[in-house]
Parts: structure tokens; C-alpha cells; sequence
């Protein structure tokens, strides 16, 4: 009875849903020279960045990824939060299965290439698809890899601490360099170079390394308070 | 019909499907697992239709790869990609600390079932 009235709303809903979106005036109607052309334009002749949608995360809408970031701070604190009573077991897992010698030879062989891949993304993060938060978090599968793989597996809590709160305070630090230099928060200050090199682009790839960092110390942390808690 | 249009309504259909059955999933089912799972497909639908609003016929991506430098006419739209690049990040966070919620009120009543635990119910 439950289930019929839930899939008749679901069905009016949907309806609505497929007469907006499916419509062919939908396509017609929809503005095609807003906003896009002024990024796509901006990111080729003044941030000589290649991928355009790091340059709207990382410098247009610089402000929104700052808070993105704090949300996600939010989120592993209050997960820590959460989960905090009696973590005093450090060590000893509940939700734990021991891992087959197969999976622990192929983690510990696989383990430094997903970190080495998780920093080509986030530091090519200006010029190829990718970035900070992506390459963050193919450094920290790595991570869970080898948290399921060895029991023994431990990462200070601290030093994951001190990596996330560097890479924030790192990351308003230069967004306050921009505003004493360029006159507003996260301005490009310095020299932008030429489309496609590594070193181009001027402070988005060095903030877009720094996310990458905070990310994958975050993700670990949340991986690693979950594998830890104790009922 | 042409396949531009094939496409269109493939990924619009598809992603308004994935919004219904993760809202079927939110409002049917008793297990605490399989509602934010539920939520996590509802997430990637809205996901999918906004990556399918920013389309444009023939377009390739908002990349200035070398040999592509003039192409910015053929470009699909990066505001919706940006957009949801934030929208996974802020999605992970809320199943993270659901999924934390969800451990407690395990440890504490002994079972994932919304209609077995009383505290639940005003």
C-alpha cells in the first residue's frame, strides 16, 4: 500500500521532471553565450591555464573552493567527533577480516604507484583532467589499500593533523598574498608564463597542490577513524 | 531522430531514472544502509543532469591541450563541471557523517532497522 502510493508520487514527480528537461524547447531555449565564453576566454589570454575547470575552482570561484575545503574539514571533524568513544584500542580493529597473503603482496607492490599517480594528477591538475580533490583521493584509496591489507598498518593521527592544517593555513596564506598584491582575495600575482607548460598559471597549481594535500590527508583520516572505531 | 537528440534524451532520461529510484529507495526501504545509499544515487543523477545541461552538440572538453588553442567555440560549458566537482566533495561529506551516525545508532540499539528503533518515531 506504502509502496503503491510512494511510486504514483514518484511517477507525478518524474513526469514533471521528463516535461522540463526532455522538452525540445528545452535545448533551444537555453542561453549559450553567458557566462562560458568570459571563462573560457579569460583562462587562454590572461591565466594561461589549459584546463578551464580548474581555473574556475581554483581561481574564478576561488572563495567557494575555500569553503568546499572547510566543508570538508567540517565533515572529518565532526566524524571524529561522532566516533570518538572509547578509541582507546589504537591498534585493534572491530570491523576488521585478515587480508590473504595475495593481497598483501599485491597491495604493498601496487601501493607506491597509486601514490605516485595521485601526485602526477593533482600537480598536472592545471593542464590534464584532474586536480587536487581527485588526486587527493587516489592518494588516500591508496592508503585504504593498505589499511585492509596488514592490521598493523598505523598512520599518526598527528602528523596527518599537522599535514591537513599546513595545506589550509598555506592556502589562505596565498590568498591573502594575492589580496596585498593584486588588490583582491586569491588574485594571480605572479608571473602566468606560457599555455601548457608545467610552470604556468601562477598560483593554481601551486593551490591546487596544496588541496591536493589537505584532501588526501583528510580522506585518510576519515578511512582511518572508521577502521578504528570501537563499539 | 538524430543521435545528437538520442543522446540528449538518453542522458536526461537516465539521470532523472537514477533521481526517481534513489528517491524510491529514501522513502521505501528500512535499512539505514540503503537509504544513504538511496541518497548517494540521487546524488549522481543530479550530477549526471547537470554534466548533461552543460552539454553542446560536437563539443569536446573545456581543455586547451596544445592543437586545440582556437577551439573555445566548440567547448562545452565548464561552470556545471566546476559546480559539480563541488557537489561530489559536499556529497562525500554528508555520507561520511551519515555513515558515522549510522555506526553509533548501531552500537546503540543492535540493529539497522528505521521501524525497530522506537527513538526514531514521534
Amino acid at each position: 500500500m506504502k509502496k503503491t502510493i510512494v511510486i504514483f508520487i514518484l511517477a507525478a514527480f518524474g513526469y514533471f521532471l521528463a516535461i522540463t528537461f526532455l522538452a525540445p524547447e528545452f535545448e533551444s531555449n537555453r542561453n549559450r553565450n553567458g557566462v562560458k565564453n568570459v571563462y573560457l576566454d579569460k583562462t587562454v589570454s590572461e591565466l594561461k591555464t589549459a584546463n578551464t575547470v580548474t581555473a574556475i575552482v581554483v581561481n574564478f570561484r576561488g572563495f567557494d573552493t575555500l569553503g568546499e575545503v572547510t566543508v570538508l574539514f567540517l565533515a572529518a571533524t565532526a566524524l571524529g567527533s561522532i566516533l570518538f568513544k572509547k578509541r582507546h584500542h589504537i591498534g585493534e580493529r572491530t570491523v576488521m577480516l585478515p587480508a590473504s597473503s595475495i593481497v598483501g603482496s599485491g597491495a604493498k607492490l601496487i601501493f607506491p604507484a597509486i601514490i605516485l599517480l595521485g601526485a602526477y594528477v593533482f600537480i598536472h591538475g592545471h593542464l590534464t583532467p584532474g586536480g587536487g580533490f581527485q588526486g587527493g583521493t587516489i592518494i588516500a584509496t591508496g592508503f585504504l589499500l593498505m589499511l585492509i591489507s596488514y592490521r598493523d598498518f598505523s598512520i599518526s593521527h598527528n602528523i596527518l593533523s599537522v599535514i591537513e592544517s599546513l595545506a589550509g593555513i598555506l592556502f589562505v596564506v596565498f590568498g591573502l598574498l594575492g589580496f596585498m598584491n593584486g588588490g583582491t582575495f586569491l588574485q594571480n600575482f605572479m608571473g602566468t608564463g606560457v599555455l601548457n607548460d608545467l610552470f604556468s598559471g601562477g598560483v593554481i597549481p601551486i593551490i591546487y597542490i596544496l588541496v591536493g594535500f589537505k584532501v588526501a590527508a583528510e580522506l585518510t583520516g576519515l578511512i582511518y577513524t572508521i577502521l578504528h572505531e570501537k563499539g | 531522430m538524430e543521435t545528437i537528440e538520442v543522446i540528449r534524451l538518453g542522458v536526461y532520461g537516465a539521470s532523472i531514472l537514477l533521481i526517481l529510484i534513489g528517491l524510491y529507495a529514501v522513502l521505501t526501504k528500512k535499512s539505514l544502509i540503503k537509504i544513504i545509499i538511496g541518497l548517494s544515487i540521487i546524488d549522481g543523477g543530479i550530477h549526471l543532469l547537470l554534466i548533461g545541461i552543460g552539454y553542446i552538440k560536437d563539443g569536446t572538453a573545456p581543455i586547451f591541450s596544445p592543437g586545440l588553442e582556437g577551439a573555445a567555440s566548440r567547448m562545452v560549458d565548464p561552470v556545471p563541471q566546476a559546480l559539480v566537482l563541488t557537489a561530489i566533495v559536499i556529497g562525500f561529506g554528508v555520507t561520511a557523517v551519515a555513515l558515522s551516525l549510522i555506526i553509533r545508532l548501531y552500537r546503540h540499539h543492535n540493529t539497522l532497522k528505521i521501524d525497530e528503533i522506537k527513538n526514531l518515531k514521534w
